[in-house]
């Protein structure tokens, strides 16, 4: 009787799913996105693969793309100053970077209580340049430019999207236009082939070789900002990733001599027994 | 509870003689897990699943413990201080991590365990309990792991509840008044994160729970085997202690590689880059997506994309996925084929690998966009799934022509030949 039944039902399972197999399906027309989006570029990070680790001059590098390109839009609201001592800066030069930095801390005034601002201290978070969504939109034709913090691990691809998108920007092919006339760019966006619907609202941020000018002399193309940039936000998004690599290293080693071990003793203990 | 020959717990220290007196939980974990069970001595790496799903368990336990002390289940907290852990909590970044994956472990484990089961013929008499327990146990893996999925409050994890949660709706009439009773709203917020955090710790040890049934109920007839065959006498068996524990022990060890390869190396590829976005109701993702363990049934649930027999293309596809789970339960009485061991039913056999590959496709299309071929790829191998267990399981099991069967254990590991036929030197007889 059971079997009876549990047939019923697997034929009535069946039926629904043979029915909506032979259903036609609207046939489905290309789009420009499905053919014109590319996959991200390579490119070659120093953290990449198993054992990576962050270069700590590329990481100041791309720390001072954020701070004088990136950071008049993006806020970066998880990463305190504090953390830049990670990457290579001195207590002293970090209590710098927070003074002179172009944002201001919300904070109170000790008289009055009114809302005021002040410089930011090691221990404060970036302050964001926006006070709000709203006013983040209202600056960017109603765009929303991204938190950083977490940028490169929010995305797929990471910190090679992220290289993509920066030194993707192109003119739209002529013949993606003939294919799809609808598809024009609209005016505010920016034609860009490694973001998923091909119009980016963001301008691009890196324009010219020597837009920022490296304290340790490096020259600025605009492919070393891209790379710099984007090493630095992986930086940003994962912290811990060379104490993560460098444990790892260590737990393997033990765990292949511990299970070696275990190993040798189930050998051991069932050498009489045939099984 | 056990076989005429198992070993005897006898305490020689005074102390444990006092103990076995007043409370004789040695002897409980001697006949349990100790030399005073006896267990078939063919088993092979695949019976080392059950003791890694207790060590994932274990290990998803202690670490959720320790994350509990810094994670604020606040919807406007939360995904900050799950940050926080990673970033500021001295040793954040390995136990969240470890926290993460090895939700993944305990998966793949266990996966590997219920299709040991479903190949071996574990569920059949005498030990229908113990799956039955083994599906609960599922069953309540899944609500904790969707539950914790949730928790950093991500993208994924909004979506993914709001998706779930969904499923309640489609209940006709009472749908949407339960949808929103169970969420303590009409879409996840606050409430929801906060009953599901407290659901989240809850269960686990509710699954602690009924794995100590799941255990009991193994040790009425005492662990299978890759024959089938029953134990017949002591030299069909060996006890678990020493030798199991040592193989486990070397099963555990190439468990935790994996483990920690995955976790220090490849800690976020088994994740969706979209739960490192704060949840935000008012986007929407391109395509939401359950964490890989439940692609299999996401497949399932979309598959059904027709009205069919006056039922709602939704309905059906809820209706699918729970049945999908829940037919494991009737899973004894649909195979009434008295071979356990697939190693003796050819039919069965290859019945079995088409559904391994089966459940791999789904798991590929629950992955995947919902558009064609994807689709209908889908639609095939859900038919499959459903055809398999309530059709052609049933039907194998009334018409196979099973292999012959080996009169013994001991006869199917030694041929014949004497016990001590070990290299010379090596073996020292018992």
């Amino acid at each position: 009787m059971l079997r009876f039944l549990a047939g019923l039902v697997g034929l009535g399972f069946v039926s629904a799913l043979f029915i909506a197999f032979v259903m036609p399906r609207e046939k489905v027309e290309p789009t420009a996105a499905s053919i014109y989006h590319l996959p991200e570029k390579e490119v070659k990070f120093s953290f990449d693969g198993p054992f990576g680790m962050y270069d700590r001059e590329q990481l100041q590098r791309g720390f001072q793309v954020y701070k004088e390109v990136c950071s008049a839009c993006h806020s970066m609201k998880l990463v305190a100053f504090r953390d830049l001592e990670q990457i290579g800066f001195t207590k002293p030069e970090v209590k710098a970077i927070a003074k002179q930095w172009a944002v201001e801390v919300p904070s109170i005034n000790p008289d009055t209580g009114e809302a005021a601002t002040r410089k930011a201290l090691p221990s404060d978070y970036f302050p964001s340049p926006y006070a709000n969504e709203t006013a983040a939109r209202a600056a960017n034709n109603n765009a929303l430019p991204p938190d950083m913090s977490l940028l490169a691990k929010a995305r797929e691809g990471g910190s090679h999207y992220i290289y993509s998108i920066v030194t993707g920007y192109q003119a739209q092919p002529a013949d993606l236009l003939k294919r799809f006339p609808d598809a024009k760019t609209p005016t505010g966006l920016h034609y860009n082939p490694y973001f998923a619907n091909l119009n980016i609202a963001m301008p691009p941020p890196l324009v010219a070789d020597g837009q920022v000018t490296y304290a340790d002399g490096k020259k600025a193309t605009v492919d070393q900002m891209a790379q710099d940039v984007s090493a630095y936000l992986m930086w940003a998004a994962e912290p811990k990733l060379e104490n993560r690599h460098r444990w790892g290293v260590v737990v393997l080693i033990y765990l292949l001599i511990a299970t070696g071990l275990a190993y040798g003793a189930y050998r051991n203990i069932w050498r009489d027994k045939k099984h | 509870m056990s076989f005429p020959w198992a070993e005897n717990y006898e305490p020689k220290h005074p102390l444990m003689k006092w103990m076995d007196a007043k409370l004789p939980l040695p002897r409980l974990v001697y006949n349990a897990v100790g030399a005073g069970y006896p267990v078939p001595r063919n088993l092979n790496y695949f019976w080392n699943f059950g003791v890694l799903a207790g060590v994932a368990l274990t290990i998803q336990i202690v670490t959720g413990i320790v994350l509990a002390m810094h994670f604020a289940s606040n919807s406007d907290m939360a995904f900050t201080s799950v940050e926080g852990i990673m970033r500021d909590v001295n040793g954040g970044w390995l136990l969240r991590y470890m926290h993460m994956n090895g939700a993944s472990m305990f998966f793949i484990v266990v996966y590997i365990h219920i299709f040991r089961g479903l190949f071996y013929g574990s569920y059949k008499a005498p030990r229908e309990m113990v799956w039955l327990l083994g599906v609960v146990i599922f069953l309540l893996m899944m609500a904790t792991a969707f539950m914790g999925y949730v928790l950093p409050w991500g993208q994924m994890s909004f979506w993914g509840a709001q998706v779930i949660t969904g499923f309640f709706s489609a209940i006709p009439i009472l749908g949407d008044p339960i949808h929103t009773w169970l969420l303590g709203g009409f879409a996840p917020d606050n409430a929801a994160l906060n009953r599901f955090f407290s659901l989240h710790y809850l269960l686990p040890f509710v699954i602690a729970g009924v794995i100590v049934l799941h255990i009991w109920a193994l040790h009425i007839p005492g662990s299978g085997n890759p024959t089938g065959v029953d134990v017949k006498g002591p030299q069909d068996t060996v006890p678990f202690h020493p030798y199991y524990t040592a193989k486990d022990g070397f099963g555990v060890g190439v468990f935790m590689i994996v483990f920690a390869i995955l976790l220090f190396f490849y800690p976020n590829y088994l994740g969706h880059p979209d739960n490192y976005i704060q949840a935000n109701p008012l986007s929407t993702p391109a395509h939401i997506v359950p964490e890989w363990y439940f692609w299999p049934f996401y497949a399932i649930l979309r598959a059904f994309t027709v009205n069919w027999f006056w039922i709602p293309a939704k309905l059906w596809g809820v209706l699918a996925m729970f049945s999908s789970i829940l037919l494991l339960f009737f899973l004894p009485w649909l195979d009434n084929s008295p071979v356990r061991s697939a190693n003796y039913r050819p039919a069965y056999r290859i019945a079995f690998w088409v559904l391994v590959v089966d459940v791999l496709i789904l798991g590929w299309i629950g992955k995947s966009p919902a558009e064609e071929p994807y689709v209908r790829i889908g639609q095939v191998a859900a038919m499959y799934y459903f055809a398999h267990f309530l059709l052609i399981v049933p039907i194998i099991a009334m018409v196979e022509k099973t292999k012959p069967l080996p009169n013994s254990i001991s006869e199917s590991v030694l041929h014949g030949e004497a016990e001590e036929a070990a290299p010379i030197g090596v073996g020292s007889a018992h």
